[in-house]
């Protein structure tokens, strides 16, 4: 460290006629940086595209015999209808949740780490982009954009299912209208309030990960997993409990208890939207104590970045 | 106000001192070329004025201190290291758009008027262009950045000659004003020798030769000794004696022209003839009084350890 580190002045330095007031309010480092990362990573909307395609086209193909079985559908009780008809769109939903989940935890492990292991980091340390700067804008990743990414495309997909259902019915000279016992609008504000309840739940994860990419020099899987193997067993043999392996798994999959207020009759549907328990969620220490990990991560990261150079 | 000031510059990695005690200053306006063997703390020196890594001993750029400031620093400096830095994915209109979106003093349209003078194409990726098209591309960026202090670290390097001597033509000629400063190094020492106006010799992390070119003109004299006069000469102490041809070419250090014409045909030394002979004089015996450091104790510089695989 060097010795005098607290004389740095504030102000610029050579009064030159160009100096006072940086004109950095037409800089946006931020929103550059996230675009960077767009173009870098396109496997944040190319990914969820593909799986977007193979759902599409699974579902046409399902909708051989659709006509018959939505007959048989609608004989049943308009709660039962709806939860048969809604259920596809429900499995395109999570699937592409946890395709987006996926994504995010491979770009963050290599986030860091690329950007030294192919020495750019050389080039993006030669800018005026600070090192917080640039590990917030790559924490955007996961937290906003991913997110944003799977609804948006989660919308689209669940529109042309809709689309395909409607032409099958018409084709079958059934009326199209019966799907529409789906309430999709309030499906959708449902999703997006999980989508946003999710991210936080699972911020400590993407930090976790976004630390490691910047700390080791390689294996990034290995030791961001590891470890957590590691202590997991640790405690089963030394203690035979599993309270460690139950704290990942409750922070990889726990948010739907807080944040929703199941029905107790359908353990796992949503039917309305007095469901959503945004207060009780926010309330919840678990969640306060994950984001309190995900910022001391995320600092730590910020740090770590000042020190490394190309591996 | 000098553009790089340092006293007591100092770099340790474990147990090896890479940087020993740097004390240096250099005015706004010079082209500084510092040169070294590898390991001799060229890049550890250049990282710590950058802000790419922690020291010891004082150090200010452009009146800041590098370390606690590198994104205010980087508004007014500009670096490029070797050539391989750029990121090999980018689009060169995206990396255009980038340096504007993020750099308060770059100009763009100056940046595409560099670029329209090449052959690169806006759409091109990097992986896709020629390592002389990205070392012209990295360039053309940095020119455009209106900054205060240049750092090139090799920047030639794994370059053809066409490409090396377009680099600092176009340096000299598009980019380099009263009002800015340039550290290179490099090791490719004779392309750089009209381009300089000051030297400096660094070895095992310390300074062993500072002098402005000016002083290096009139310090400085190489003389190809007539057969007859070799006696006479060497009785003159020279730092240096090589044969060529058959024939000796001493280095004198602080002679008199006059005095050596008489013994043979005098020359201006080339940079890299002086650095063979210093270097040289640094790992064994006579060392002239007017160089500044000593031989020293310690193990080998790591400039590279961290910066290269």
């Amino acid at each position: 460290m060097n010795t005098q580190s607290n004389a740095v002045p504030e102000l610029p330095v050579n009064s030159g006629v160009t100096d006072p007031g940086y004109s950095t309010e037409k800089t946006r480092p931020m929103y550059w940086s996230v675009r960077r990362e767009l173009w870098e990573n396109r496997s944040i909307y190319i990914a969820p595209l593909i799986v977007a395609a193979v759902q599409v086209f699974g579902f046409a193909i399902s909708t051989i015999g659709l006509a018959e079985r939505r007959r048989a559908v609608l004989l049943l009780d308009p709660a039962h209808q709806r939860a048969a008809i809604e259920q596809p769109y429900d499995l395109a939903a999570m699937m592409m949740i946890f395709t987006v989940f996926i994504v995010g935890v491979f770009y963050c492990l290599d986030a860091l780490h690329g950007e030294r292991r192919d020495r750019s980091i050389l080039f993006w340390k030669s800018l005026p982009v600070s090192d917080l700067t640039t590990v917030l804008s790559k924490a955007t990743i996961p937290l906003v954009i991913l997110p944003l990414v799977a609804f948006a495309i989660i919308v689209c997909v669940q529109l042309v299912m809709v689309l395909e259902t409607g032409v099958v019915l018409i084709f079958h000279g059934m009326s199209p209208a019966t799907t529409w016992v789906v309430p999709f609008f309030q499906n959708w504000l449902v999703l997006l309030y999980a989508l946003v309840a999710l991210a936080l739940w699972h911020a400590p994860i993407y930090g976790w990960l976004l630390l490691v990419s910047g700390w080791v020099r390689r294996a990034t899987f290995l030791w961001a997993v590891l470890p957590l193997i590691a202590i997991g067993v640790l405690e089963k043999i030394a203690f035979n409990t599993s309270h460690f392996a139950s704290m990942v798994k409750n922070r990889l999959m726990g948010f739907a208890p807080g944040a929703f207020d199941f029905n107790p009759h359908h353990s796992t549907a949503i039917d309305s939207l007095s469901q959503l328990t945004p207060g009780s969620y926010l309330s919840t220490p678990a969640l306060w104590i994950g984001l309190i990990f995900a910022a001391v991560f995320l600092a730590a990261a910020v740090q770590l970045r000042r020190y490394r150079g190309p591996i | 106000m000098a553009c790089i000031e340092t006293r007591g510059l100092r770099k340790v990695f474990g147990t090896t001192i890479a940087l020993e005690g740097i004390d240096l200053r250099v005015e706004e306006g010079r082209i500084l070329g510092i040169i070294g063997p590898n390991g001799a703390g060229k890049t550890t020196a250049l990282n710590a004025i950058l802000g790419l890594t922690s020291y010891q001993g004082e150090l200010k750029v452009l009146g800041r201190d590098p370390w606690a400031a590198r994104e205010h620093l980087m508004r007014d400096v500009s670096f490029i290291a070797d050539v391989a830095v750029l990121p090999r994915w980018i689009r060169v209109s995206q990396m255009l758009d980038y340096v504007a979106g993020v750099h308060p003093r770059f100009d763009r349209a100056k940046a595409e008027g560099f670029l329209a003078k090449t052959t690169i194409k806006r759409a091109s990726k990097v992986r896709e262009l020629s390592k002389g098209m990205v070392a012209q591309l990295h360039l053309a960026l940095v020119m455009a950045i209106d900054a205060k202090l240049l750092v090139l670290d090799e920047p030639t390097l794994g370059l053809d000659i066409l490409y090396r001597k377009q680099f600092y033509d176009s340096l000299l000629n598009d980019y380099f004003d009263c009002s800015r400063t340039i550290v290179v190094t490099t090791h490719q020492v004779e392309e750089v020798q009209d381009v300089l106006t000051d030297l400096m010799f660094i070895d095992r992390g310390r300074i062993v030769l500072e002098c402005s070119m000016e002083e290096f003109d009139s310090r400085y004299f190489e003389v190809m000794v007539n057969p007859e006069h070799l006696a006479a000469a060497r009785a003159l102490k020279p730092i240096y004696e090589r044969p060529v041809f058959g024939r000796s070419v001493l280095l004198f250090d602080h002679g008199d022209r006059d005095q050596l014409a008489a013994l043979g045909e005098v020359r201006r030394p080339s940079i890299a003839d002086l650095f063979v002979a210093v270097m040289s004089n640094q790992a064994g015996e006579a060392q002239p009084p007017s160089h500044r450091a000593t031989a020293r104790q310690g193990g080998q510089g790591t400039e590279d350890r961290d910066q290269r695989s």
